[in-house]
């Protein structure tokens, strides 16, 4: 068994220079994760809103064709909002991408297991759903390779991380602020 | 005024609106809205699972700089609540049309509960609330409520009345 990635640098990699693409991060570790990577008016930080990460991503993409979207989000985030993957998959997108940081855990609140470490398989829940370009990666060579699927397919990606929580880094929470730069970076408002 | 008429007139509220994107838990008194809304070329209607999927969608087509409209029953407002924190806190524009069961000659009990509460549930939620009685005050509410929407980004709700929906009927 390979160690798994550390989520910090597992996120960096994600967002090393981003060009044009469209973050939106579930709340908790992985807008944390998506800040300290590097704070831009294009990322939209989720500081609730819990289970609504990927639809946010979907009302997004339809509404800029032109540009990818990344829905950045954890894996109890996604699990409450499990219907939300068959309802993006329905839209049949190009331009929604999907990763999940699964550590197993609820790490907000405890640590406490999640459902995908009691069994459940949020790549085969997608399939399920409609997904027909899904990945699992667990090492450095993998999330190279994932790198640029997630900024050009519309992929669902489970990205396996080490339970550890490293320390908070906390991004802009004002979500009247956030809308605003965000919509003015698309030259929207 | 026939029952298709005043909904086409919604209808056409919603495209004088610029309405992009129509999320949608179906429901019998939102037949024909639905069914135009996937017609229409410049609208994508979108299904949902649950109603606080269509909150969320709203609020990713307004970053994106698209205007939507979330279409359900008023058993799913429930299923909205904390959702609506989302287009509160980020001072979003939120559009919803709620059509009411459990009011007016209900004959499903399980309807009434979720019913009784919609409009306090909305309201505490931090929606704004009108509520359409009569088929010649529809659209023109839902044109209203649009603009106070989205000019002054903010929760607005119209509840259509099952009295205006018509009851529905269970034993033919």
């Amino acid at each position: 068994m390979s160690a798994l990635l550390d989520r910090r640098r597992a996120v960096a990699t994600l967002l090393h220079e981003p060009g044009d693409l469209l973050v939106v991060s579930g709340l908790g570790s992985a807008t944390y994760d998506a800040g300290a990577a590097g704070d831009r008016a294009e990322n939209f930080y989720l500081w609730g809103a819990m289970g609504g990460a990927a639809m946010i991503g979907l009302g997004l993409a339809l509404a800029q064709p032109s540009r990818h979207v990344l829905v950045l989000t954890g894996d109890g985030e996604a699990l409450m909002g499990l219907g939300a993957l068959a309802t993006a998959a329905a839209q049949r997108l190009d331009n929604l991408a999907i990763a999940v940081l699964d550590n197993g855990r609820f790490g907000e609140t405890g640590g406490q297991r999640s459902h995908t470490a009691l069994g459940a398989d949020l790549a085969a829940i997608a399939r399920g759903c409609g997904w027909e370009r899904t990945a699992i990666v667990d090492d450095a060579a993998g999330l190279a390779a994932l790198v640029p699927r997630l900024r050009r397919e519309p992929v669902f990606a489970v990205i396996r991380i080490a339970p550890a929580e490293p320390p908070r880094f906390l991004p802009p929470r004002d979500g009247a602020h956030l809308c605003h730069r965000f919509r003015a970076a698309l030259g929207a408002g | 005024m026939t029952e298709a008429g005043w909904q086409d007139e919604v209808f056409e509220a919603l495209k004088a609106a610029n309405i992009r994107q129509v999320g949608y838990v179906p429901d019998a008194g939102h037949k024909r809205l639905i069914e135009r809304a996937h017609e229409d070329a410049s609208m994508r209607a979108v299904v949902l699972t649950t109603e606080e999927e269509g909150v969320a969608l709203a609020a990713g087509a307004w970053l994106g700089g698209q205007r939507a409209v979330l279409l359900m029953q008023s058993s799913g407002v429930g299923n909205c609540i904390n959702m609506l924190s989302l287009p509160v806190n980020c001072r979003m524009p939120l559009l919803m049309l709620v059509t009411m069961r459990g009011e007016w000659g209900e004959f499903n009990p399980w309807q009434v509960p979720m019913g009784r509460i919609s409009q306090s549930v909305l309201a505490l939620a931090g929606a704004s609330v009108h509520r359409a009685e009569h088929p010649a005050e529809a659209a023109p509410m839902v044109a209203a409520a649009a603009s106070l929407a989205f000019d002054s980004q903010i929760p607005v709700a119209v509840l259509l009345a099952q009295r205006l929906i018509g009851a529905k009927v269970f034993v033919q």
